[in-house]
């Protein structure tokens, strides 16, 4: 027996819906729920912890306050899936590290108390690389997450739990976080949406740190309504981040406009080609089918070249990881998560303890960022990398000159296969070839689904703002999402179909 | 620029990370790759520009000193994987 596709295969806003007119209660969305992760997480593990109790006194609040007719917020019962990054007050947390295995925080994340406040059920953690340093989810210390349009594939990384909730209808909503790519392209090999807003627009306070000047909170969902919906819960200042942008947040539901007549759009050259080699032929042809449908829609497209674009791997892999291993000097087994059984001295007990907790990606970044900021090679490398990160973001700066949205590939290629790049790390970091650059400028990225590749894979479109650009990004998303069917999408027991194993089809 | 085993060794003591022989020549193969792939930067000529830090432009962002309640030594100490007295508890420090 499958769980009902009829209620889980449905949007936040359409689900809202039913929830205020009483015709589904909180509580059979969250059953519904239930029977789906039943269904198809022992394969796809997406989750690393169900918080069930919690979730069903949560469910059960919002329709005793809707049974005595308060008036709810708009997403008030609906799941919501969180990355294992999050701190959640009383609810283990360890970004899939053993390090933090048992840690269970004191306190909610800004973005925590944010969803609380608006009534959204939490169905618990959901999986990711370990400190959200990787690209596929294969460095979780839980074992990997798998693609729900092909279980053979990865589902993206790091937020790959979420992204593949969201795909295969675990959840209806997720979030996570995007330090080089880490919403937009698991979103982009899932086939659903996800937003890394503006540098600042979202708080990262109890968001645990991995390089703070690129790490940014973002959703995932099943379309671009969705993501207007959860972005007006998560956006906002909070005094508590000092890199908190202290503008009021707009209504971004107001921004979904079907037309994009006015809009000047760049297709960025070095996001199709990085240093000369191209992104995968179908990919190429995808992401230029979506070109030419944004310009049939009103928009004024032209091509733009960013030539400092084809620097961008050598700095993120300079920045994040020299900002990586100073924030993870904190886990050295005094204060939280994982203490060495054995030390006779204290230098015994911070090796030992880092040796046991951390795993083989998290220690070649902290290598990597203690070597780049050792004495004698600052220069060389932290210094540097800054100094081009400064003629990227010029280079942006000019770009938005003559266009109001960027687009592009969020990926070079559809999902790869497990296993496929785990041994070659530069081989790896590749993949976020195009979505590195937008963290390294702070600018807001997004990637929307915009194809399907011949094995039947999803590809995204990949859009990037201005700073607070955001609303430009979702009116030209929900223009082009309203005129295709690329995010319309069927949950279905896991099983062999057209060749591949799979729990989603097309619908 | 080449790290040696040796290098490699210290950084791994910096960071406060403990290699085995194995982990130790293989991040000494990984990192020189990936180093390696840092030497393009080079090429770009940066002199005169500015180092990019922070993606939004702020400084000095500072609120009135007032005192509130922080988190009670209880719920800090909650997590510790050793404790004494109200105080984390650690290895000897001091001989």
């Amino acid at each position: 027996m499958s769980a009902s596709p009829e209620l889980i295969g449905l949007t936040a806003h359409e689900l809202s819906g039913l929830l205020g007119r009483r015709e589904v209660s909180a509580r059979e969305l969250l059953e519904a729920t239930w029977q789906r992760v039943a269904e198809v997480d022992g394969e796809l593990h997406s989750f690393v912890l169900l918080t069930r109790e919690q979730a069903e006194e949560q469910a059960a609040a919002v329709d005793a306050r809707r049974g005595r007719g308060e008036e709810l917020p708009r997403l008030a019962g609906i799941p919501i899936a969180l990355k294992d990054i999050y701190c959640t007050k009383g609810i283990e947390t360890t970004c899939c590290s053993r390090i933090l295995a048992g840690f269970v925080p004191p306190y909610d994340a800004d973005v925590v108390e944010r969803c609380r406040a608006h009534g959204l059920v939490f169905l618990g953690k959901t999986n990711m690389d370990e400190f959200a340093m990787g690209s596929s989810t294969e460095n979780s210390s839980r074992g990997p997450t798998r693609n729900p349009w092909d279980l053979e594939r990865v589902p993206g990384g790091s937020s790959g739990g979420s992204a593949a909730a969201v795909t295969a209808c675990e959840t209806i909503l997720a979030m996570g976080t995007d330090t080089g790519g880490s919403v937009r392209q698991p979103a982009s090999f899932c086939g659903v949406v996800g937003v890394k807003p503006t540098y600042g627009r979202v708080s990262r306070y109890g968001v645990i740190a991995f390089a703070s000047s690129l790490d940014q909170v973002g959703p995932i969902t099943r379309d671009v309504r969705d993501c207007a919906l959860l972005l007006n819960v998560l956006a906002g200042h909070d005094r508590r981040d000092s890199t908190s942008i202290n503008t009021p947040a707009p209504d971004y539901t107001q921004a979904l406009i079907p037309d994009m007549a006015g809009l000047r759009v760049g297709l960025v050259k070095e996001f199709m080609e990085y240093q000369g080699v191209g992104v995968e032929a179908q990919v190429g042809e995808a992401v230029r089918a979506a070109v030419r449908k944004l310009a049939e829609l009103g928009a004024e497209c032209a091509e733009v070249s960013l030539p400092h674009l084809n620097y961008s791997i050598p700095v993120y892999y300079i920045i994040a990881p020299a900002e990586a291993s100073s924030n993870l000097a904190r886990y050295d087994g005094v204060q939280y998560g994982h203490r060495t059984a054995r030390a006779d001295d204290i230098i015994e007990m911070y090796t030992k303890t880092r040796d046991e907790g951390f795993g083989p990606e998290v220690k070649r970044r902290i290598m990597l960022g203690t070597y780049a900021l050792s004495a004698g090679y600052y220069d060389a490398y932290y210094l540097k990398a800054g100094q081009v990160r400064t003629l990227i973001r010029r280079d942006f700066d000019r770009a938005f000159e003559s266009c109001d949205l960027l687009v592009g590939p969020v990926t070079p290629t559809v999902a790869f296969r497990l296993g496929e790049k785990t041994d070659d790390p530069v081989a790896m970091y590749l993949s976020d070839v195009c979505t590195i650059p937008v963290n390294l400028a702070g600018l807001p990225g997004m990637s929307l689904p915009c194809g399907f590749s011949r094995e039947g894979l999803p590809i995204g479109l990949h859009l990037v703002g201005k700073p607070l650009g955001e609303e430009v990004l979702l009116r030209a998303a929900y223009a082009f999402e309203q005129s295709t069917d690329h995010h319309r999408r069927r949950p279905v027991p896991i099983g062999e179909r057209d060749g591949r194993r799979c729990c989603v089809t097309k619908l | 620029m080449r790290l040696t085993p040796e290098e490699v060794e210290h950084v791994a003591l910096l960071a406060r990370l403990r290699l085995t022989e194995e982990e130790r020549e293989r991040f000494t193969a990984q990192l020189n790759s990936i180093l390696g792939h840092f030497e393009q930067l080079q090429q770009l000529d940066t002199s005169g520009i500015p180092a990019m830090s922070h993606a939004v432009a702020m400084s000095n962002i500072l609120r009135e000193d007032e005192p509130a309640p922080s988190l009670p030594a209880e719920e800090a100490l909650r997590n510790a994987p050793d404790q004494a007295n109200r105080c984390f508890r650690v290895p000897r420090v001091i001989e």
